[in-house]
């Protein structure tokens, strides 16, 4: 059924049965994911390559579902994420993805501490333990003493971590990182992709990460290479 | 809490857009809130109208007097208290520019039909016993700086010759919207000097104020009053005195209605000034709309933070405007005293303020809000960076 199946032989968290996808640029129909099926374990580190325009994105934001498949089913800890509704998709990711972005995508207007407890504004939680949770994860990836810093006065790598620190935050099934060292400097990307490493092997986080760097990719626990919408695994 | 932070912190994010856009919409306000405040100006002796009091003219027009003997057959009408009486006698104080009312007024109980002008007991009884006696309003008084005793000269048009009067007291309005600016002397004085130099116009009141007891019967004491006078040289016409205040501003009717368009006109353009400001805020932000959006947040949280935003904007900028109306207010009624005596900003010029501020506020964002709910997270992700 699967062209991946786990290596660990655990059961799988993640379960991609034969996605399509195309997009329409203008009057062409571009077919950008064709008939992929992945199969992630539970506490699994893999790695997503392939060349630009392979489709790596693609499949990295179907299964954080902030998109849609034209065909096929994606399942994420149990649940078929295709067959949710727009609002109830929105509630899934609140509860079940942590997101890492190239450009980390923190809101400017609000401190490291603010951006990593804003998630948790959609949980049922009191301001104390919002607090308390955030900084937690801002100690996690050791930004405790720079927590009020606003992201125009951080790094790089801080910015990043400061991501990482938001995306575990609600403690997610799942964490995807899109290109997470893309932006970042040599020293800053081995402090990133070590911290990554350490949630995998100490907290159990599963994590999918989109990557073009191999030095990046080598620290996932797998790696699968697509090309031209298919996985090319040789 | 975390929402209502996160709006005021993008409200002050770009400081200089932000600056400029609530300038724009205080001028915005302030220009509304003034003209507003010209149409009740406008209409400030028809509020003032009281419910109890008819006006009875010669029913050919305004300008064409009445037998003073009208006044004790209009008193024997059923429901009819007490009857006042006046002239317009117009004149020229110093210069033509120095307008102000000036009339010639029964000095009997006259200011009794109109409580709204508060007189000192003494001022009155100087008033009622001095034949060249006159009242000014405060306004009128501050204005030319007069003193009680003073002799005021005028010089006659309608009524030629030099007139010279004796300022024997000063009346105060009982309400802000009350005219302190207007000037009554004895009609008997103006009669007497008639009755020496110009017999043929001695003898006329211009108009009669009627009181009366039950306002729910003008229609039928209007009519009865008119009645008895039917048939003769001198017809009647008796309106409340609402209708016979109205009929002065329907003869300017026009440029009240332009003034308030011009009102209205200054809202839309502020309008799309603001709309244009949320539409750029709204576009640099889409990036961040989609975190907010993969983060798990929804419609409903993206449009209390755009729509949020506008509203400050629009608030921040009209309750500027509302506050430098007031001295602006002052500065125009000083100016304009004698063309509009009653220039107050009434509150309710202030509350349709405040509501078209929420109204433009909202109205501004809702196409970014409308774009920011439809955006598709991968499309907006994928134009970062």
């Amino acid at each position: 059924m699967t062209e991946n199946k786990s290596a660990t032989g655990a059961l799988p968290i993640v379960l991609v049965e034969n996605i399509h996808k195309s997009y329409r640029r203008g009057s062409q129909e571009i077919s950008v994911l064709r008939g992929i099926n992945l199969s992630v374990a539970e506490g699994n580190f893999i790695a997503l390559m392939g060349p630009s325009g392979s489709g790596k994105t693609t499949l990295l934001n179907l299964i954080a579902g902030i998109d849609r498949p034209d065909e096929g089913h994606l399942f994420v800890a149990g649940t078929d994420i295709t067959l949710l509704g727009e609002l109830d998709l929105a509630r899934w990711r609140a509860h079940h993805v942590g997101f890492v972005f190239q450009f980390y995508n923190l809101l400017p207007v609000l401190s490291g501490l603010e951006n990593v407890e804003l998630p948790l504004l959609l949980r049922d939680l009191t301001r104390k333990q919002r607090r308390e949770h955030a900084m937690l994860a801002l100690e996690l990836v050791g930004l405790q003493d720079r927590m009020h810093h606003y992201p125009r006065e951080l790094s790089g790598g801080q910015q990043q971590r400061v991501a990482i620190a938001r995306a575990i935050v609600t403690d997610p099934t799942l964490i995807v990182a899109d290109e997470p060292t893309g932006d970042l400097d040599k020293a800053s990307a081995a402090e990133v992709l070590g911290l990554m490493e350490q949630l995998n092997r100490e907290f159990g986080k599963t994590i999918i990460m989109v990557t073009h760097d191999p030095r990046a990719a080598e620290k996932a626990k797998e790696i699968h290479r697509l090309d031209k919408g298919v996985f090319n695994n040789k | 809490m975390e929402l209502i932070k996160l709006i005021l912190r993008n409200t002050l994010r770009q400081r200089l857009r932000a600056a400029l856009t609530i300038m724009g919409m205080a001028v915005a306000i302030l220009a509304f809130c003034l003209l507003r405040t010209v149409v009740d100006a406008w209409y400030a002796g028809v509020a003032a109208a009281s419910p109890n009091r008819l006006v009875t003219r010669n029913a050919v027009s305004l300008i064409f007097p009445m037998p003073i003997n009208y006044r004790q057959k209009i008193l024997q009408v059923p429901g009819v208290s007490r009857v006042a009486y006046a002239n317009w006698f117009g004149g020229v104080y110093i210069d033509e520019r120095n307008f102000f009312p000036r009339m010639a007024v029964g000095p009997e109980i006259f200011f009794d039909l109109f409580p709204e002008f508060v007189l000192p007991d003494d001022h009155l009884k100087a008033f009622q016993k001095q034949r060249n006696a006159c009242i000014a309003g405060q306004k009128l008084v501050q204005k030319y700086g007069w003193k009680l005793g003073d002799t005021i000269n005028l010089t006659g048009n309608i009524y030629p010759g030099d007139w010279q009067f004796v300022l024997s007291g000063v009346y105060r309005g009982a309400t802000k919207t009350t005219d302190e600016t207007q000037f009554f002397f004895r009609w008997d004085y103006l009669d007497e000097v008639l009755k020496k130099n110009m017999p043929y116009l001695s003898g006329y009141a211009g108009w009669y104020v009627v009181q009366i007891r039950n306002p729910f019967e003008s229609g039928a004491i209007s009519r009865t009053i008119d009645a008895l006078f039917k048939n003769s040289w001198a017809e009647t016409l008796t309106e409340t005195e609402k209708a016979f205040q109205m009929g002065f501003v329907a003869m300017t009717d026009a440029i009240v209605t332009a003034v308030r368009m011009v009102s209205f006109v200054v809202i839309g353009v502020i309008l799309l000034v603001l709309a244009n400001t949320m539409t750029m805020t709204a576009r640099e932000r889409m990036s961040e709309y989609a975190v907010l959006k993969t983060l798990g947040f929804g419609n409903r949280f993206l449009f209390f933070l755009i729509s949020g935003e506008s509203v400050t904007l629009a608030l921040l900028g009209g309750l500027l405007g509302m506050a430098l109306a007031f001295p602006v207010a002052d500065v125009f009624a000083a100016e304009m005293s004698t063309l509009l005596p009653v220039f107050h900003i009434h509150w309710k010029t202030l509350l349709l303020a405040t509501v078209l501020c929420l109204a433009i506020g909202l109205l501004a964002s809702a196409f970014p809000t409308w774009r920011a709910t439809r955006i598709r997270i991968a499309s907006a992700l994928s134009h970062i960076g």
